[in-house]
């Protein structure tokens, strides 16, 4: 059933679209009646092209993240990833591919607190059927400098050693597109600039398409283009 | 296989970090109380069984007027059972030239397989049991025997062609029958013995029982095969059959023991409940990560199931660990208090319906959770407001309500008590529900009147509205259950102290000529013993139901006497006794003395299966009497008074030559009175029912205590319950309490605020569970344990004020640590 991710062999210059939104739209429903929250947005994203995402709270950031993530489906208009419609894709469909082709790094780490730092990394080999999990998620580990702390659990890590692990997650299984939000949000100056460092070095080894959403204006600048949202809307 | 090893990993992560504490606990007391309960229950079952079976001096017991066949015995032994026989006839015992008509036993070596033989060295003296049966030239006569014949231990009697010396007097027999069949004194021999005394010759009137016992379930089978394979006109007994005094003692202990059972059954399932709600809570964001990282939800649900089967595995064996060494312990320790026989080994059968109870508990209460968490959408790793959809009432209720009837009437099979049971608690669920929706309701009123601490507390119960009535739900379940159970406990108690105080008459006298009525009243009261009511007795037959004879009857039942064929004993009575109630027809007055009317006892009713208004015709002394049915009377044989299946109005049986009846108490070591007695009134006949009564005491006895040891383990896991449900909510806590301090709360305020809203809950929970305690006891005592219902005051207090005071404890010593820690750790995190 599923297969192996395959690493993007294309030369940077040689671009295709990995990632496409076609008027998107979200509408919620809430006491004073529907709400729009991602209002008429069109995105082309290249092939290793890096993206932030910015703009105020409330904005629709990253509903517009969960929507090209296929975390969420969209009230009207589609998503393609690699030329797939998620929105043709059920929850299941769309878990699968994500599994094949998509990574994820999130403001508040998420990683699973029961697991080590390792099986945390193995995770998503592991669900993508992976037989050499636990080879691969050690090496990403070792990249990130966490070959000392592959036995740790989350709690016994500090906040910036948890987003790398986070990060290791996130690029072990080369994906396609790397989604993330707000990956410095929760980490002081000093390791956010370092995990920010590491996520655009990781970022450009693996050719990965990044799509960020952030307030740091830093990490925003590093990033090859800009999408800035208000109310909704692409700027 | 992938699901398997990722379940396997996170629990053994989540085990030893403490994360599945409450719900291990949880399963582990469910599964403890419900296998503890289980192995009490049927040990204490087997005991008032083997206490029940002393009565026959057997498990079961096959009689028959003519020899058994040696088959019998062999396809016992086959199946490893036990066996005795005794030879019962009636035969004049002569010491010189005294002689009186006795009954016979010759014995086996084995006999009493059941029960206990209890000997003295002089006549009327306390008995103690005897070693074995009377070596072959031995006989051991009893107290009245002797005295009618003048003979003492040592005395040679002459039975038949054989003379046996006397080497103990016998104070009881276990066989030796409850209803009066057996008015003739009594002697125990050697079966050996008996061709010397050429006593059985043909036509005599003999009569050959074959005793059997051994493990249950072989007994049960045997049972079966005996059945099948006995002759026509044999008999098979067992303790269903057994007197009625102690038939009445083991069914009320059932049903009293099956009940403790369910409440522990029903706390069980609560307890899952609250424990699968916060595993199915603390799991929301793993689940939506693994969706994220490309797991299906499939797979998720079976990480979960496969989860929760591991724990349930490992929480059913530590519980039946701890069911079974609880238990043990319990019955070491009051065996010791009791003085009781040892009591049987434990069956494996709890075992494995602990095991079956714990996955269908879980299979009803925590699948619908599973499944819940399985449909958490991935977008909840961006918005932790994202939960699941909410369920179908059908998917979130059904699978709970199934598994709720199946083990009702799994514990409870009688379909009018299930009906009466669900009904109550459907109805008290509703009214919890109800009530739980009005103080969320109230709480929204009062909480701008009060203090920040009180406002903080109590709008904790309105914001979490679902939550709040499900605990409210859940506390007053438990409490109901808890003072229920202390209710009825009490009442069977003091029911049982009413019917059995310790001075209830042990002495039966039969075939009290009318001519020395009075004297041998006066000889009793002179004598300081404690006299009841005297009332005539004659014999006779029943001869016809409607016009058609009772041998029809007989034959459709293979030929066998049913006791309601035998010849029976009948009364005359103008009142209806205190212990007798009337309920069908109705009972006579002065008007109808005279006319031929009977009453009936239910058993014999039953057994005949007539109904008021049916004509019955009597043989007495040769003469045919036709009756109506005037009235069915239900009899508490249990208060040992004087008391007749069939009982006629005064003025039809006068003229029928007859004898009285009556009992007394007579006080331990009165050996000379009743010597004293048998001499001056030869013809009647004493009965000694001083064994009967202590057998009757100690199985109730018996199953007073295994109630008492059965609440002990519903509270434990009402305490559970408790734990269960608070720890339920801490996370939400944890939060709250650091947004308060944050704000500038001092933790006083905030454990203010814990204690009143846990405060507030506990006391409404225990409001509406002292209400549906009382109403339950009310209908359970009165309906199903035929007992009379008084109204306590008491379980209110317990219920208001403990469940305050309890759920108020129970909520502060969960939420402590959420309120000690610091804010910035919570707020961190």
């Amino acid at each position: 059933m599923s297969t192996n991710p395959k690493p993007s062999t294309q030369a940077p210059t040689i671009r295709n679209h990995v990632l496409r939104a076609e008027n998107l739209c979200k509408q919620v429903s809430s006491p004073e009646g529907s709400l729009t929250i991602v209002d008429e947005v069109s995105l082309d994203i290249l092939a290793g092209e890096s993206v932030a995402v910015t703009g105020p709270s409330g904005a629709g950031k990253s509903t517009l993240l969960a929507l090209l993530a296929g975390l969420d489906v969209p009230t009207r208009g589609r998503v393609l990833l690699e030329g797939q419609d998620l929105t043709q894709l059920d929850e299941d469909g769309r878990a699968r591919l994500r599994a094949q082709r998509v990574g994820f790094v999130f403001q508040s780490f998420h990683l699973i607190p029961a697991l080590t730092a390792l099986e945390n990394v193995m995770l998503p080999l592991e669900l993508a059927g992976r037989r050499d999990a636990r080879r691969a998620a050690a090496e990403t580990l070792q990249r990130v400098g966490l070959k000392e702390r592959t036995g740790h659990y989350p709690r016994q890590l500090s906040g910036g050693e948890q987003q790398r692990v986070a990060l290791a997650r996130a690029f072990v299984t080369q994906p396609a597109v790397l989604f993330a939000d707000e990956p410095t949000g929760n980490l002081d100056t000093v390791t956010g600039a370092r995990v920010g460092e590491l996520l655009f070095e990781l970022n450009a080894n693996a050719h990965t398409t990044l799509v960020l959403v952030t307030h740091d204006r830093e990490l925003a600048a590093r990033c090859a283009r800009l999408v800035k949202m208000e109310a909704g809307r692409v700027l | 296989m992938k699901a398997l090893r990722l379940a396997l990993r996170t629990l053994a992560r989540e085990w030893r970090s403490g994360e599945l504490g409450v719900l291990l606990l949880a399963l582990t007391v469910a599964v403890a109380a419900l296998t503890g309960v289980g192995f009490l229950v049927s040990r204490i079952s087997a005991a008032v069984a083997l206490q029940a079976s002393a009565v026959l001096a057997a498990d079961i017991r096959l009689g028959s007027p003519q020899p058994l066949a040696e088959a019998y015995f062999a396809e016992a032994a086959r199946r490893g059972l036990r066996s005795a026989r005794s030879t019962n006839l009636l035969s004049v015992v002569f010491n010189a030239d005294a002689s009186q008509l006795t009954n016979l036993a010759a014995v086996s070596a084995g006999y009493p397989l059941r029960g206990r033989v209890l000997v003295a060295g002089e006549p009327f003296a306390r008995g103690s049991p005897a070693a074995g049966i009377p070596a072959p030239g031995e006989a051991w006569p009893d107290s009245k025997l002797l005295a009618a014949v003048g003979g003492r231990v040592g005395s040679q009697l002459s039975i038949g062609a054989a003379s046996l010396r006397v080497t103990r007097v016998l104070i009881a027999r276990p066989d030796q029958g409850g209803t009066f069949a057996e008015l003739a004194p009594n002697l125990i021999m050697n079966a050996a013995d008996l061709p010397a005394t050429h006593l059985i010759q043909p036509g005599s009137r003999v009569s050959y029982s074959a005793l059997f016992a051994g493990e249950r379930t072989r007994i049960d089978s045997f049972k079966g095969w005996l059945i099948v394979h006995k002759a026509r006109g044999e008999r098979l007994r067992d303790i269903t059959e057994a007197s009625p005094q102690i038939r009445n003692a083991v069914e009320r202990a059932g049903r009293f023991l099956s009940l403790a059972s369910l409440v522990s059954v029903l706390l069980c399932a609560i307890a899952v409940a609250m424990a699968a709600r916060r595993y199915v809570h603390r799991h929301l964001d793993t689940v939506a990560l693994l969706k994220t990282l490309g797991a299906t939800r499939a797979f998720t649900l079976a990480v979960s199931v496969l989860q929760l089967l591991a724990l349930a595995l490992v929480a059913a064996v530590a519980g039946a660990a701890l069911g079974f060494l609880a238990q043990e312990w319990l019955l070491r320790t009051i065996r010791g208090l009791l003085a009781v026989t040892d009591l049987p080994a434990a069956s494996l059968t709890p075992l494995a319906i602990g095991f079956v109870t714990a996955i269908a508990v879980l299979a009803g209460f925590a699948m619908p959770p599973l499944l819940q968490l399985a449909r958490v959408p991935a977008l909840r790793v961006l918005r932790r407001d994202v939960g699941p959809p909410p369920p179908l009432v059908l998917l979130a209720f059904g699978p709970a309500i199934a598994v709720v009837l199946l083990l009702i009437y799994w514990v409870v099979p009688d379909a009018k008590l299930f009906l009466y049971f669900t009904a109550a608690l459907v109805a008290f669920v509703l009214v919890l529900t109800l009530a739980g929706v009005l103080l969320v309701y109230l709480a929204g009123r009062l909480r701008g009147r009060v203090g920040v601490a009180w406002r903080f507390g109590v709008a904790n119960l309105s914001r979490r509205r679902a939550e709040s009535v499900v605990q409210l739900v859940a506390f007053g379940t438990g409490i109901m259950v808890l003072l229920l159970l202390g209710i009825l406990r009490d009442d069977l108690n003091g029911d049982w102290q009413r019917t059995l105080p310790p001075n209830l008459p042990n002495y039966f006298f039969i075939n009290i000529p009318p001519a020395v009525r009075g004297d041998f009243v006066s000889f009793l009261q002179a004598q300081g013993a404690r006299t009841t009511r005297v009332l005539p007795m004659i014999r006779g037959r029943l001869t016809g139901i409607n016009g058609h004879a009772v041998d029809n009857l007989r034959s459709a039942r293979n030929g066998e006497d049913t006791f309601a064929t035998r010849e029976q004993n009948l009364t005359w009575a103008s009142e209806l006794g205190a212990d007798n109630r009337v309920i069908a027809g109705r009972w006579w007055t002065a008007a109808d003395f005279g006319k031929p009317l009977v009453s009936l006892a239910t058993e014999f009713q039953e057994s005949l299966g007539v109904q008021v208004g049916d004509h019955l015709t009597f043989d007495i002394a040769g003469e045919a009497l036709e009756v109506t049915v005037a009235s069915i009377r239900k009899v508490k044989w249990d208060t040992f008074q004087p008391n007749f299946f069939i009982v006629f109005p005064p003025g039809v049986l006068e003229g029928a030559a007859g004898t009285y009846m009556t009992s007394a108490y007579f006080t331990p070591g009165s050996a000379r009175s009743l010597a004293q007695l048998a001499r001056r009134f030869p013809s009647v006949s004493i009965f000694d029912i001083d064994e009967l009564l202590t057998q009757v005491r100690a199985v109730l006895d018996k199953a007073a205590l295994a109630v008492q040891s059965v609440f002990v383990f519903t509270l434990f896991a009402g305490l559970t319950v408790l734990l269960a449900a608070v720890q339920s909510s801490r996370d939400e806590r944890r939060y709250e309490s650091a947004m308060l301090r944050t704000l500038g709360a001092s933790r006083g305020v905030v454990v203010q605020g814990v204690l009143a809203e846990f405060a507030t809950l506990g006391g409404l929970s225990g409001l509406l569970a002292a209400v549906g305690a009382s109403v339950g006891a009310y209908f359970l005592t009165t309906h199903w344990l035929d007992l009379r219902y008084a109204f306590e005051f008491l379980p209110w207090v317990e219920g208001v004020v403990g469940g305050a005071l309890l759920v108020a404890a129970g909520g502060w010593l969960a939420t402590r640590s959420v309120v000690n820690q610091p804010p910035l750790t919570t707020l961190r995190a």
